[in-house]
């Protein structure tokens, strides 16, 4: 009887004095109110089935002309100094990220589009962009790019490519 | 059996001696009740529903904290500067601290004023006063920086500030020091009757936020501590707490506490643009600074202005009204409903409450009791609506819950004391840990309180935390005042000395928070947008380095043809556009601090190249995996050596070393 209470009162000391824990663990799967404030730029963006080769975000179907679009060439060629020069290099050596030779041939243009525009979700959810993080141990960071910028720059893309 | 039992007993008389040593505070701790941790706690991931604005005092900072967690999310460095970040040390922001003084690095900063509209916060800035050298400063609240600085001429000290009408028109400081102004200040100390006067800036804030004084008022010397506009019914309006009107000027202490009653000064500050638009301002000569951050160029100016537009309200005798108050007032609030206003005279047994509409009448009557320095003096029964009798000790700051409750601070008896504004009656008080200076319910100056907490602002700390020797963090309180009794809830440390502070709901300061600056829209005249656009170049003796940093490399990362003697400016473009991505950047030898710069923004940093050799730079702000390798090197020749300018970034000369590329 003696003992139970000494028990009793070891628990009651230490529940006392232990540091806070999270007490109502339920509480911590509520759906945060301001998730859609802060979460990335693309990240309501509906997700694309994964497998069809274009990545995760909002851009589902690209229309490509031929010939190239000039004008998209020449804003997309500005984008890329500014903006993804620093590291994508346009032979294929790679600097932080790949260099861009090639691919427009290796990715669906919907695929380039997300992951220039979705980076946060196509890094933690694509399987495709995962590889390469695992090979370049750096985050491509979202460059606050519009799908609309992200089209010029895939037309500069499919220029570098040769395509005409 | 037995030795088990006594083994038992001796573990738990260990751990209950253990628990009471580790976890109970010496002092008295008898106001905490059983589901305070909860009440307080904000579990991981999740947020703080306000934000609470903290003045840091002697530090010359804001502290941002979360409440109900007590938790500090950030410093925002005002009226000093802040080696952390390079506030007052990149060549942006020095213009930020200058000052008819020339460039002036600290200040005390006491009073926050958040911006309203209809006398309700708008979350638009957070305005700040630097007491010693006096200035005010605008604090954006989309950026939570210090985006604009405003000395005041002809003020002695800027305690009584800054203090902001219903929407936001003025903000208002006045002088805690009255002093010699104008043309002649070379007076003797002991003519302060005749010589010494006080000021009352009326700072003009346009839609954009920017300073400007509209004009001053020139007020008999005294001291101001505080003030509080009308609201509502007494918009147009505006109260000042004033002591010394002894008007000493030797050992206050005793010389500014012998009448037993001070007074509340009421300007008619409506009155006061009248006259002013009549053309019966006075433009007089003075000195003072304006300094702007601009949000294009990431970068502050600092103007020096000539004069000032002032009012002199001995011949405006309608503008100002003093009413007597017991007795070195602190405290000058007003309720929400905008009719009453509490003053808490720090060495008085009793709280006065003045009637706006009270105070209107008498003043229609005339019921004039005298004239101080030739103005009038109205009866002090005329004005006052009641008192609160045996409060407490040493009323300071009264702020209020919309409930109908207003929540007094008692320095002298370490108290928070709840009381009902319409019918005095004291209703609740709780102790504070220990001698708090003042308290803050959130919204609680403006016409709807947010309520839910009060928070008490201490000025002694004693035993309140581990001892970090002689110097210890300073105390707060937190409160739960949703229920009839107040509840501690959490003690939080606070950096630097807290005086007043305010509290916003997370929800309208949250979706407007910025976080990165576009680098289409940097006009910045020194950035290089894309490495395309890095170089160095030499203009007399001055190097300037174009420089770009994106994880993980520095743009250019050697650079050769800096000659001994030169100063050199590395203007570094973080090419970034993702939130929480800062690049530091810091050179052997600077004798300054480092700069942080954030996703989008161009920021320099000055540097004397002293002596020859090969010097490193790097990237302070841990930014990627490939983060310690962020860094470069920056030669410096003899005079006489004719290297030329040269740079480069992954460039190998000899093959045998480098990347081998
Ligand atoms: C800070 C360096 C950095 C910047 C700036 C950057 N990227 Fe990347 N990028 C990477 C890295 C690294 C990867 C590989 C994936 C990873 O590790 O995150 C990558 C991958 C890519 C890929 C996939 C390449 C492939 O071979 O499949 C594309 C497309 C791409 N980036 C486009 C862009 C565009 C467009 C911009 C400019 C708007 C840009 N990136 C800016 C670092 C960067
Ligand atoms: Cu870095």
């Amino acid at each position: 009887m003696k003992k139970l209470f000494l028990i009793m009162l070891i628990g009651a000391t230490f529940g006392a004095c232990g540091p806070d824990k999270p007490k109502q663990t339920s509480e911590n799967e509520d759906a945060d109110s301001y998730e859609n404030i802060h979460g990335s730029e693309g990240g309501n963006a509906v997700a694309a089935n994964a497998d069809d080769g274009k990545g995760i975000g909002q851009v589902t179907e690209v229309t490509l002309n031929t010939p190239l679009e000039q004008e998209r060439i020449g804003r997309g060629k500005a984008i890329y100094e500014m903006k993804c020069q620093a590291c994508h290099r346009l032979d294929n050596q790679r600097v932080v990220g790949p260099g861009w030779k090639e691919v427009t041939k290796r990715r669906k243009p919907e695929w380039i589009m997300n992951m220039v525009t979705n980076v946060d979700v196509m890094l933690d959810k694509d399987a495709e962009a995962q590889k390469l993080l695992e090979l370049c141990l750096t985050r491509m960071p979202n460059q606050n790019v519009s799908i609309g910028d992200a089209r010029d720059v895939l037309e500069f893309m499919r220029q570098n490519d040769g395509e005409k | 059996m037995k030795t088990i039992h006594k083994l038992m007993s001796g573990v738990a008389i260990a751990c209950v001696t253990f628990a009471i040593y580790s976890c109970k505070p010496a002092g008295p701790d008898k106001a905490l009740t059983g589901d305070a941790a909860s009440k307080a706690y904000v579990a991981p991931g999740k947020y703080d529903e306000f934000y609470n604005i903290v003045s840091g005092g002697f530090n010359g900072q804001i502290g941002i904290y979360g409440l109900p967690s007590g938790r500090l999310f950030k410093i925002i460095p005002v009226f000093s500067t802040f080696p952390e970040n390079g506030y007052g040390y990149s060549e942006e922001s020095k213009p930020m601290l200058n000052t008819s003084n020339g460039f002036v690095p600290w200040d005390d900063l006491h009073h926050i004023s958040l911006s309203t509209t209809n006398g309700e916060h708008d979350g638009r800035w957070a305005f700040a006063n630097g007491n010693n050298t006096p200035r005010v400063a605008r604090i954006d609240l989309k950026t939570f920086k210090t985006v604009e600085i405003l000395e005041l001429p002809n003020s002695g000290g800027n305690h009584s500030s800054p203090y902001i009408t219903e929407n936001t028109e003025y903000v208002v400081a006045s002088t805690r020091f009255s002093i010699p102004i104008g043309d002649n200040t070379d007076v003797p100390i002991s003519s302060y009757k005749e010589n010494f006067k006080g000021t009352v800036s009326f700072i003009k804030v346009d839609t954009s936020g920017h300073m400007k004084i509209a004009f001053q008022l020139v007020t008999p010397g005294v001291n101001f501590d505080l003030a509080r506009a009308g609201k509502g019914p007494s918009h147009g309006w505006f109260f000042f707490s004033c002591y010394n009107t002894e008007q000493a000027y030797t050992l206050l202490e005793v010389n500014a506490s012998q009448k037993d009653k001070d007074f509340i000064m009421a300007v008619n500050w409506k009155k006061a643009e009248e006259y002013i638009q009549a053309g019966k301002g006075k433009t007089t000569k003075a000195r003072y600074a304006h300094n702007i951050h601009h949000e294009e160029t990431h970068s502050a100016t600092s103007t020096i202005l000539q004069e000032v537009l002032q009012l002199d309200p001995a011949e405006l005798k309608d503008i100002i009204y003093f009413i007597p108050c017991p007795k070195s007032p602190h405290g000058c609030d007003v309720d929400p409903s905008g009719e009453y206003i509490v003053g808490s005279g720090k060495l008085a047994a009793l709280i006065p409450v003045f009637s706006f509409n009270k105070i209107q009448q008498a003043i229609t009557n005339k019921e004039f009791e005298g004239e101080f320095a030739g103005l009038p003096v109205i009866k002090y029964e005329s004005a006052l609506y009641g008192e609160v009798t045996k409060p407490g000790l040493g009323p300071l700051h009264t702020e209020f819950d919309g409930n109908g409750n207003a929540y007094t601070s008692f320095f002298v008896s370490s108290e928070i004391v709840k009381w009902n504004i319409k019918d005095l009656k004291v209703l609740d008080r709780v102790p504070t840990y220990y001698s708090i200076g003042h308290l803050c319910v959130p919204g609680g100056p403006t016409r709807k309180p947010h309520g839910k907490y009060v928070i008490a602002y201490n000025k002694i700390t004693k035993d309140r935390y581990l001892p970090t020797g002689p110097e210890l963090t300073q105390s707060a309180q937190l409160y739960d005042i949703s229920g009839e009794k107040m509840k501690l809830i959490l003690d939080f440390p606070t950096t630097g000395e807290p005086h007043y502070a305010e509290a916003i709901p997370a929800e309208m300061l949250m979706p407007k928070s910025r976080k990165i600056y576009r680098l289409e829209d940097n006009q910045h005249p020194y950035v290089a947008k894309g490495e395309g656009q890095t170089k160095v170049e030499r203009k007399g003796n001055e190097v300037h380095v174009y420089m770009t940093a994106i994880r993980s490399h520095l743009t250019p990362d050697n650079i050769e043809g800096i000659k001994q003697g030169d100063d050199v400016y590395f203007h570094v473009t973080n090419l970034e556009q993702d939130w929480d991505v800062p690049h530091g950047f810091a050179i052997k030898g600077a004798n300054n601090a480092e700069i942080l710069i954030m996703p989008g923004e161009t920021q320099t940093l000055k540097w004397k190249a002293d002596r020859t050799g090969v010097f490193p730079y790097y990237c302070t702000d841990f930014c990627s995996a490939l983060h310690q390798e962020m860094q470069g090197y920056a030669r410096v020749s003899a005079p006489g050596n004719n290297v030329p300018i040269k740079y480069s970034t992954g460039k190998t000369e000899d093959p045998t070393s480098g990347a081998g590329q």
